[in-house]
């Protein structure tokens, strides 16, 4: 006892011979107290960031909401902001996520599946799936002056919509391929070598069992790359969107705008009619964003219907 | 032909709790004894494989060593043996999914109808659509329970009709009665053992001559077990079946012959004994057998 006693006061001391409840200290209150405070710091970060979001909508919404007519959504830009439209703009918007999702879908997951199910677990092969997650921190201003180079430049596809989706497929592939890889990674093995013990090849392995378990995930990662691209403005102000389109854009000829540049173009003006007509294309935006993210939601459950570990 | 002869349950006395139905009807299970075998006497067996000094190794370490064996056409082969001791690799080895391990290397022969599998004209895909696997865990895919059975053929190429075989495969894996009305939905939502059912119908979708079964039962309750070993019994009339087990009453019930392994100091598994199932539990000849079939080891 003398040994216990000389002990630092609260740890517990592991006597011989006592009943083993003795060698417990349970403070039931503490530890259910520590769990009370750890609810109460969650629900305050939720309700913080709900908060902001409310905020913001309603700032945008009283602001915007008396703007938003139909021939806000018809009409093309204008000098005087009660004429102005955001036709030209929706249309470069979608013509822009379009095109981006068909350059980013297929580049993304197959290089996805290369680095999952092909790759080796070599020093080379693991230094390149660091770079492409580093790829997916770099500024989006840097993508526009690469576009701005390779695209605009050097391929001499000049100031177009075309140049402009290709610098936005650059700036989201990183994030398409990580997250398909996560999706392909989260298949078990069980599934593959269910595969191959029916006499599958590799890639009817990749094609038949790991992509379609895969796609509900990969399906996520795209539209959160695509909600980025559509609503993002600093690249596309390098590679040549301009504020002012009173047609609707070709791909591949001519001046386009697309949302975001719209908003920013408007925003930064001090007339108090534009100011609000750039809270009506934030209205737009986000009404886009929402449909885009509805329909993948539908997508995803439909895709994941089988799909219940 | 093997199931009118009643389980002569005195002349077994290892597998002696093998159960009939309460209701006194025939037995559920097939039981391997002498009775059995000589309805079989005198034909020779045909052989389905055979090992010549197999060695697995996994990089420098070398988990089963000098396997020679011959595993008979249209029986079901046990494999026993405590934990570790390389069965699931010996297992793997059969039909070269071990090749799907980077480091995996074997050594020996593997043969197949006479063709040694790991030559380097053959190709590992072919081998695994002729020998079929069904898996510890039962894991069927995401999709319908249609399509788990479909995949296979699909992915060989079938030209007949799906739909016909589809139905007779899990009409094969004792499965059509209970899923005839559900085949859009997904096989995942089925129970466990009927997952593993499905699985097997899966596997024997492609026509293979073999089917390995890594612990089939061990993740199943008791009464989806006797149906897998049922199962075993029924389709050793077309297919060979080789089983590993870590259950000996359902060694001793479903198979056979039995092969028993055990590791050496080195950590390598290697076969001690290979047998009718009955001699092996009632009349060992290896002591380490003896030990292990009675419980003092393993």
């Amino acid at each position: 006892m003398t040994a216990a006693t000389a002990r630092p006061t609260g740890a517990p001391t592991p006597i011989p011979g006592l009943p083993a409840t003795a060698r417990f200290e349970p403070n039931l209150m503490r530890r259910k107290l520590n769990g009370t405070i750890f609810y109460g710091l969650c629900l305050a970060a939720v309700g913080l960031t709900m908060l902001t979001l409310v905020i913001l909508l309603v700032d945008v919404v009283s602001r915007g909401a008396p703007m938003l007519r139909p021939e806000f959504l018809t009409g093309v830009p204008s000098r005087f902001p009660e004429r102005a439209g955001i036709l030209p703009a929706i249309v470069g918007s979608l013509e822009m996520g379009l095109l981006v999702a068909a350059f980013t879908f297929p580049t993304g997951v197959a290089a996805a599946v290369f680095l999952e199910e092909y790759a080796r677990d070599s020093w080379w092969n693991r230094a390149l799936r660091t770079n492409i997650a580093n790829l997916a921190g770099v500024p989006s201003i840097i993508y526009g002056i690469f576009g701005l180079a390779l695209f605009v430049r050097a391929l001499g596809l000049g100031f177009t919509l075309l140049a402009g989706a290709l610098t936005m497929s650059l700036l989201i592939l990183p994030v398409v391929i990580i997250a398909s890889m996560e999706a392909i990674r989260a298949v078990p093995d069980s599934q593959r070598e269910a595969a191959y013990a029916l006499g599958a090849t590799r890639w009817q392995v990749a094609s038949g069992a790991v992509l379609p378990t895969a796609a509900p995930g990969i399906l996520t990662g795209i539209i959160l790359a695509m909600a980025r691209a559509i609503g993002e403005a600093a690249p596309l102000i390098l590679v040549g969107a301009v504020v002012f389109v009173t047609y609707l854009p070709s791909p591949i000829e001519g001046g386009y705008t697309v949302l975001p540049i719209q908003i920013f173009q408007w925003a930064s003006r001090p007339q108090e009619g534009f100011q609000m007509i750039s809270a009506s294309a934030i209205i737009v935006l986000l009404a886009v964003l929402f449909v885009l993210n509805a329909v993948a939601l539908v997508l995803r459950a439909r895709l994941a219907r089988h799909i219940a570990w | 032909m093997v199931e009118e002869s009643p389980p002569v349950v005195g002349t077994a006395p290892a597998v002696s709790e093998a159960p009939g139905r309460r209701d006194g009807s025939a037995p559920l299970i097939h039981i391997a004894t002498h009775a059995r075998d000589e309805a079989l006497a005198g034909r020779p067996k045909e052989t389905a494989l055979e090992l010549r000094n197999v060695s697995c190794w996994y990089g420098s370490f070398r988990a089963v060593k000098n396997v020679n064996l011959t595993i008979a056409k249209r029986e079901v082969t046990a494999l026993i043996g405590p934990s570790g001791c390389g069965k699931s690799t010996l297992l793997r080895t059969f039909n070269r999914m071990n090749d799907l391990v980077p480091s995996f290397r074997a050594e020996g022969e593997v043969l197949f109808e006479g063709k040694n599998i790991y030559d380097r004209d053959v190709d590992p895909v072919e081998i695994r659509r002729r020998i079929g696997m069904v898996f510890q865990k039962p894991n069927p895919f995401p999709k319908t329970v249609y399509e788990n059975v479909a995949f296979g053929p699909r992915v060989n190429g079938y030209r007949g009709n799906l739909d016909e075989l589809v139905e007779d495969c899990l009409r094969k894996a004792a499965l059509w009665d209970e899923v005839k009305d559900k085949l859009d939905q997904s096989g995942l939502a089925l129970s466990g053992g009927q997952q593993q059912r499905l699985c097997i119908a899966r596997a024997i979708a492609v026509q293979p001559e073999v089917i390995l079964m890594d612990e089939p039962a061990s993740a199943l309750d008791p009464r989806s077990t006797l149906q897998i070993e049922e199962l075993m019994a029924e389709l050793k009339r077309e297919y060979t079946i080789i089983v590993v087990t870590h259950n000996m009453q359902q060694a001793a019930r479903a198979s056979d012959t039995t092969i028993f392994m055990t590791m050496d100091e080195d950590r390598a598994g290697y076969v001690v004994e290979q047998g009718d199932t009955i001699d092996i539990f009632t009349n060992p000849k290896n002591r380490l057998t003896e030990d292990y079939v009675s419980g003092r080891f393993g």
